[in-house]
């Protein structure tokens, strides 16, 4: 019995950075499958690799050894063009650092990749707008992201990372600069999202965030040192 | 048309980075503006010293009887009034405006140690005309002057300074081979040309110069007209010059029924010698001013490509979000394009108006004596146009290109 092919295959991957002479291993020889509608937690500390690992996954970064297979496709045989395709209608990404345009407003900032998906204005405003009630900021489209808050900026990160309706969602510690409770509703759409058939990978240093999780990959010094899965939680009567 | 969609976005990111955008156009202003002011004054000056240049006869034909070949004069039959009356027939002599006739004689003013000796020329009114003479005091002969034959005279600068001691001269009477003339005008100060020293000769009418500074030579009559020193033809323009000297020579050659083979006994000089410095004159400014213009292009282009660099540099982390979240290279590419080109043109287009707004001024300041034209080209106008244009695009898409190449987390973490 052969079930669909994963969304995500690595095989012995690595990642070095050459600072002056000496190489420093990100990522040493980590073999990772990722299935459709998985919900998956990276944890360790810091300086572990995980944020090296999800920008390889999100096709912002390369490998510099081994194989990154999405879809039964390899990653380093596809072209910049279909790596940027893929980008913008599969995979939604939360910065770590949130990146957002210095000087656009939330709205702006959602509505960008709409925008190269080649979506109409109108519609693009309008899902734009939606995204951005989601994460509870309704108010603030016209805002610009000095004029927003640490947290508020974050959630308007995951708004323009919602905003395609990806099939996979790449989180980069995506509640590491709100509150509990607004971490409670980020999560919550996530989770609704992922009962709708998303991918979900998500970063984080919160041990209850990642309990949420069903599975639980912790990565130490560039290796994977445990991978461990839990039964689904109790389904709500 | 998928073109159309980037330009609310450049609007919007010009409008967003106010200072950036304005150091861009500034470069692009300041190129422009310097290129067309310098170019203009320079056009202008040139336009004016090839006007001066013309000013001083390039359309005269100087005929006179004799031929100077091989640096040996052979005599001819001297010119008459009767040459002059059929030069001045406009169906047979389509390309000449006018002749006017000379006679010239050289005369000692006043006696003993004092003397001088001064040139006295007999001529029309429209000698002044043809020589462009100006005048510092009173006025040139007349019509009525000549066709009566008064004794009036016209003297140049020196002479009035001789005589008078820089006195109002108009009025004052003037010996001139032991008879009175009365002085009407002074000529104003022009030193030498072609046609010796302005500034110690006195002009007085044709007909009494013919009656009263007999001479042997050239004879004073011939076959019962009296003669003429020269002809100064003034021809239509200077491309018709050749066409006029033809025909006077055809006109002169039959009057004097000369055979197929025999020589012109005549000399029709121009001044083409003249012409040919006011074209190498008009060269040397033309390749100054290419220089000046090229420096200020360059200075223009180097401004332009400093903020493009510095803007899009910064910039690189920008490219690579949107790089992440779905741009392709061309997106970012046609991006930078509408708002380089945007920059830059509308940038030019205010360094145009400067420019013309600085001629104005430049203008303003201009007098007589000291006349300032501003002359802006199109083609000064194109070139500065399309190298600030060409500047803005070259050095607003090159960073913008090795920008796409980069990974996008590569892009980002660019500081
Ligand atoms: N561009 C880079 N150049 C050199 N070294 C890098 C670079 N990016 C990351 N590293 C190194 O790679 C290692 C892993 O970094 P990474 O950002 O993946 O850690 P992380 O697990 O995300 O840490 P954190 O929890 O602090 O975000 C670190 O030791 C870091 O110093
Ligand atoms: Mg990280």
């Amino acid at each position: 019995m052969t079930g669909p092919p994963p969304l995500i295959e690595i095989r012995n991957l690595t990642r070095t950075y050459n600072i002056g002479r000496t190489a420093l291993h990100a990522l040493k020889n980590v073999s990772l499958t990722i299935e459709h509608g998985e919900y998956v937690a990276v944890v360790g500390t810091s300086g572990s690799g995980k944020s090296t690992l999800l920008n390889i996954l999100g096709l912002l970064d390369r490998p510099t050894e081994g194989t990154y297979n999405i879809r039964k496709q390899d990653a380093g045989d596809l072209t910049d063009r279909q790596r940027t395709t893929l980008r913008n209608r599969e995979i939604g990404f939360v910065f770590q650092e949130f990146n957002l345009l210095a000087r656009a407003t939330a709205r702006r900032q959602a509505e960008l990749p709409l925008f190269y998906a080649g979506v109409s204005r109108k519609e693009s405003r309008r899902r734009a707008l939606n995204a951005l009630a989601q994460v509870g900021l309704a108010d603030r489209a016209d805002h610009r992201p000095e004029e927003l808050s640490g947290g508020q900026r974050q959630r308007v990160a995951i708004a323009r990372a919602l905003v395609n309706s990806p099939s996979l969602l790449l989180a980069d510690e995506p509640t590491g600069a709100i509150d509990t409770q607004t971490g409670e509703e980020v999560m919550a759409l996530f989770e609704q999202r992922h009962l709708e058939g998303l991918t979900l990978l998500i970063v984080t240093h919160d041990r209850e965030i990642a309990a949420r999780a069903r599975r639980i990959i912790t990565l130490r010094d560039g290796a994977v040192i445990s991978d461990e899965r839990r039964p689904a939680p109790a389904a709500a009567p | 048309m998928r073109l159309l969609k980037y330009f609310p976005l450049a609007v919007e990111n010009i409008a967003v980075r106010k200072l950036r955008s304005f150091l861009t156009m500034l470069g692009v202003i300041i190129g422009v503006a310097s290129v067309l002011t310098t170019l203009g004054i320079g056009r202008g000056a040139s336009a004016d010293i090839m006007q001066d240049i013309a000013s001083e006869g390039l359309t005269l034909l100087i005929v006179e009887s004799g031929t100077n070949s091989d640096q040996t004069w052979t005599s001819g039959q001297p010119l008459t009034m009767a040459d002059v009356a059929a030069l001045s027939d406009p169906s047979l002599h389509p390309d000449i405006v006018q002749a006017v006739p000379l006679y010239r004689q050289y005369i000692h003013l006043g006696t003993g140690n004092t003397s001088r000796f001064i040139e006295v020329v007999g001529t029309t009114p429209a000698y002044a005309a043809i020589h462009n003479l100006e005048l510092t005091q009173g006025r040139f002969l007349t019509e009525q002057e000549i066709a009566q034959r008064t004794k009036s005279v016209v003297i140049g600068a020196d002479v009035a300074q001789w005589q008078f001691a820089g006195a109002d001269a108009v009025g004052k009477s003037l010996r001139i081979t032991n008879e009175p003339y009365t002085v009407v005008g002074v000529l104003r100060k022009r030193g030498w040309d072609r046609f010796g020293n302005m500034d110690i000769r006195a002009v007085i009418p044709l007909a009494v110069a013919q009656d009263r500074l007999r001479s042997t030579s050239p004879a004073h009559r011939h076959r019962g007209e009296y003669t003429v020193s020269e002809i100064h033809v003034n021809a239509v323009s200077i491309e018709r010059l050749d066409a006029a000297a033809r025909q006077v020579e055809q006109t002169l050659r039959l009057r004097r029924v000369l055979t197929e083979d025999e020589p012109n006994d005549f000399n029709i000089d121009n001044q083409a010698w003249l012409l040919e410095t006011a074209n190498s004159v008009a060269a040397t400014l033309t390749a100054f001013l290419a220089g000046i213009g090229a420096i200020s292009l360059l200075v223009g282009g180097i401004g332009i490509m400093n903020i493009m660099l510095v803007s899009v540099t910064e910039r690189t982390s920008e490219i690579g979000l949107r790089k992440a979240v779905g741009a392709h290279n061309r997106d970012i590419l046609l991006q930078f394009l509408v708002e380089a080109l945007m920059l830059t043109l509308v940038g030019g287009l205010i360094g145009i108006a400067i420019s013309y707004g600085l001629a104005e001024i430049v203008k303003s300041f201009s007098s007589p004596d000291f006349p300032l034209v501003v002359l802006i080209e199109p083609g000064s106008l194109a070139a500065a146009l399309s190298v600030s244009a060409v500047c803005g695009l070259l050095f607003g898409l090159y960073p913008a290109i090795r920008a796409t190449r980069l990974d996008p987390i590569e892009a980002l973490r660019h500081e």
